[in-house]
């Protein structure tokens, strides 16, 4: 008969992963052309961007997100015009789109 | 009736917006905070002149003179009232709007509804007045499909004194902002359609004016390097329908690329 004590395992909190997005709209199709527009999405749920929460964008360029630590996931394509629609305006055509991984408490 | 001038106009179609600053009296703006309606319901496309009765707040607010003269200008006279609603934005209460363009794709490239909005009372940063954005009405874009924009590099904060109304393209885009404050905002809204062909509608005797051609070039600082000079090809198109002047470029932007010689060379 074992006279040892059970055995106690204490499981440290494992961190939770969260994802933060950014959204930079850009003056043409490079990256480190000027930011025209910005959006925000917070995964971990601490802060609420919104729309018209700012005059201020966050970065100057698309590098300098990623010199802060913002890793590219998506960039838009390059598409021609439709035909007969060349001189129409629409939607920014620019855009690139970023993450940050966080770590929560678990 | 104070009817704007050319530089106004111009202004207007390349802003997508004409404000009017603390143009309304207080004991209107007082009634308004008050009563917190326009006046009885009207029916889709009920002309003005039998909308609203002269007595209603509406009547009395399209009586002051910059804004019937500015409604005259853009969609000339008796046009018919699209709908009309108030927006109240309780304090610490609710979410900003997604940034849109109100009811559906709109591309009329020879004219154009206009929205009224008024605010009877003071409005700063904090109780979140419309966020517009200048120079977006000639996108074409479909209501709130625009709404992963949250910020736009110049775009418009609305922060006015009392009294103060602005009048807007119905294709600009724009979103009630988050009331931050402690007081209750109020903005009154009314759409117009026009009921003849816009051109000349305004006092156009500066026509000639270099100060039209400036406003008329006026470039945000959110429009991208090359959609900009597209902004201003689409913006020279609607001048000329506006003034009949079926020359009138800006840069030359339309006539290089609308040059398409027929003649055989000798």
């Amino acid at each position: 008969m074992s006279t040892d004590s059970p055995i106690v395992r204490t499981v440290p909190p494992v961190p939770t992963q969260r994802q933060e997005v950014l959204v930079l709209f850009l003056s043409d199709s490079s990256l480190d052309s000027r930011v025209v527009g910005w959006s925000r999405y917070d995964g971990t749920g601490e802060t609420s961007p919104t729309t018209g929460d700012s005059d201020v964008p966050p970065y100057g360029t698309g590098t300098e997100a990623l010199l802060d630590g913002w890793r590219l996931f998506q960039a838009s394509q390059l598409l021609p015009p439709h035909p007969g629609h060349e001189y129409d305006v629409s939607f920014l055509k620019h855009e690139f789109m970023f993450e940050k991984i966080v770590q929560v408490a678990g | 009736m104070a009817l704007l001038n050319s530089v106004q106009m111009a202004r207007f179609v390349a802003r997508g917006s004409l404000r009017l600053d603390a143009v309304v009296a207080a004991d209107l703006n007082a009634e308004a905070m008050k009563t917190a309606a326009l006046g009885p319901h009207v029916p889709h496309g009920t002309p003005l002149s039998k909308a609203y009765p002269e007595e209603s707040l509406a009547g009395k607010l399209l009586r002051v003179p910059e804004v019937a003269g500015a409604l005259r200008s853009l969609v000339g006279p008796d046009p018919t009232v699209d709908h009309d609603a108030v927006h109240v934005r309780e304090p610490h209460g609710g979410s900003a709007q997604s940034l849109h363009a109100d009811a559906i794709i709109d591309v009329r490239p020879d004219a154009f509804d206009v929205q009224l909005m008024y605010y009877p009372q003071e409005v700063t940063l904090e109780m979140g007045g419309t966020l517009s954005v200048p120079g977006s009405h000639l996108r074409r874009v479909n209501e709130t499909d625009t709404g992963r924009y949250q910020n736009l590099l110049g775009q418009d904060r609305l922060v006015c004194p009392a009294g103060t109304v602005v009048f807007v393209h119905h294709g600009i885009w724009h979103g009630g902002r988050r009331n931050e404050s402690d007081v209750t905002r109020y903005m009154f809204k009314i759409r117009f359609n026009p009921t003849v062909r816009q051109r000349l509608l305004w006092d156009s005797t500066d026509l000639d004016s270099p100060e039209v051609l400036a406003a008329l070039g006026e470039t945000f600082p959110w429009y991208e390097q090359a959609t900009a000079r597209l902004e201003l090809y689409n913006r020279a198109l609607l001048w000329r329908e506006l003034t009949g002047d079926e020359d009138f470029d800006l840069d030359y932007w339309v006539t290089r690329v609308a040059n398409r010689p027929q003649e055989a060379a000798v």
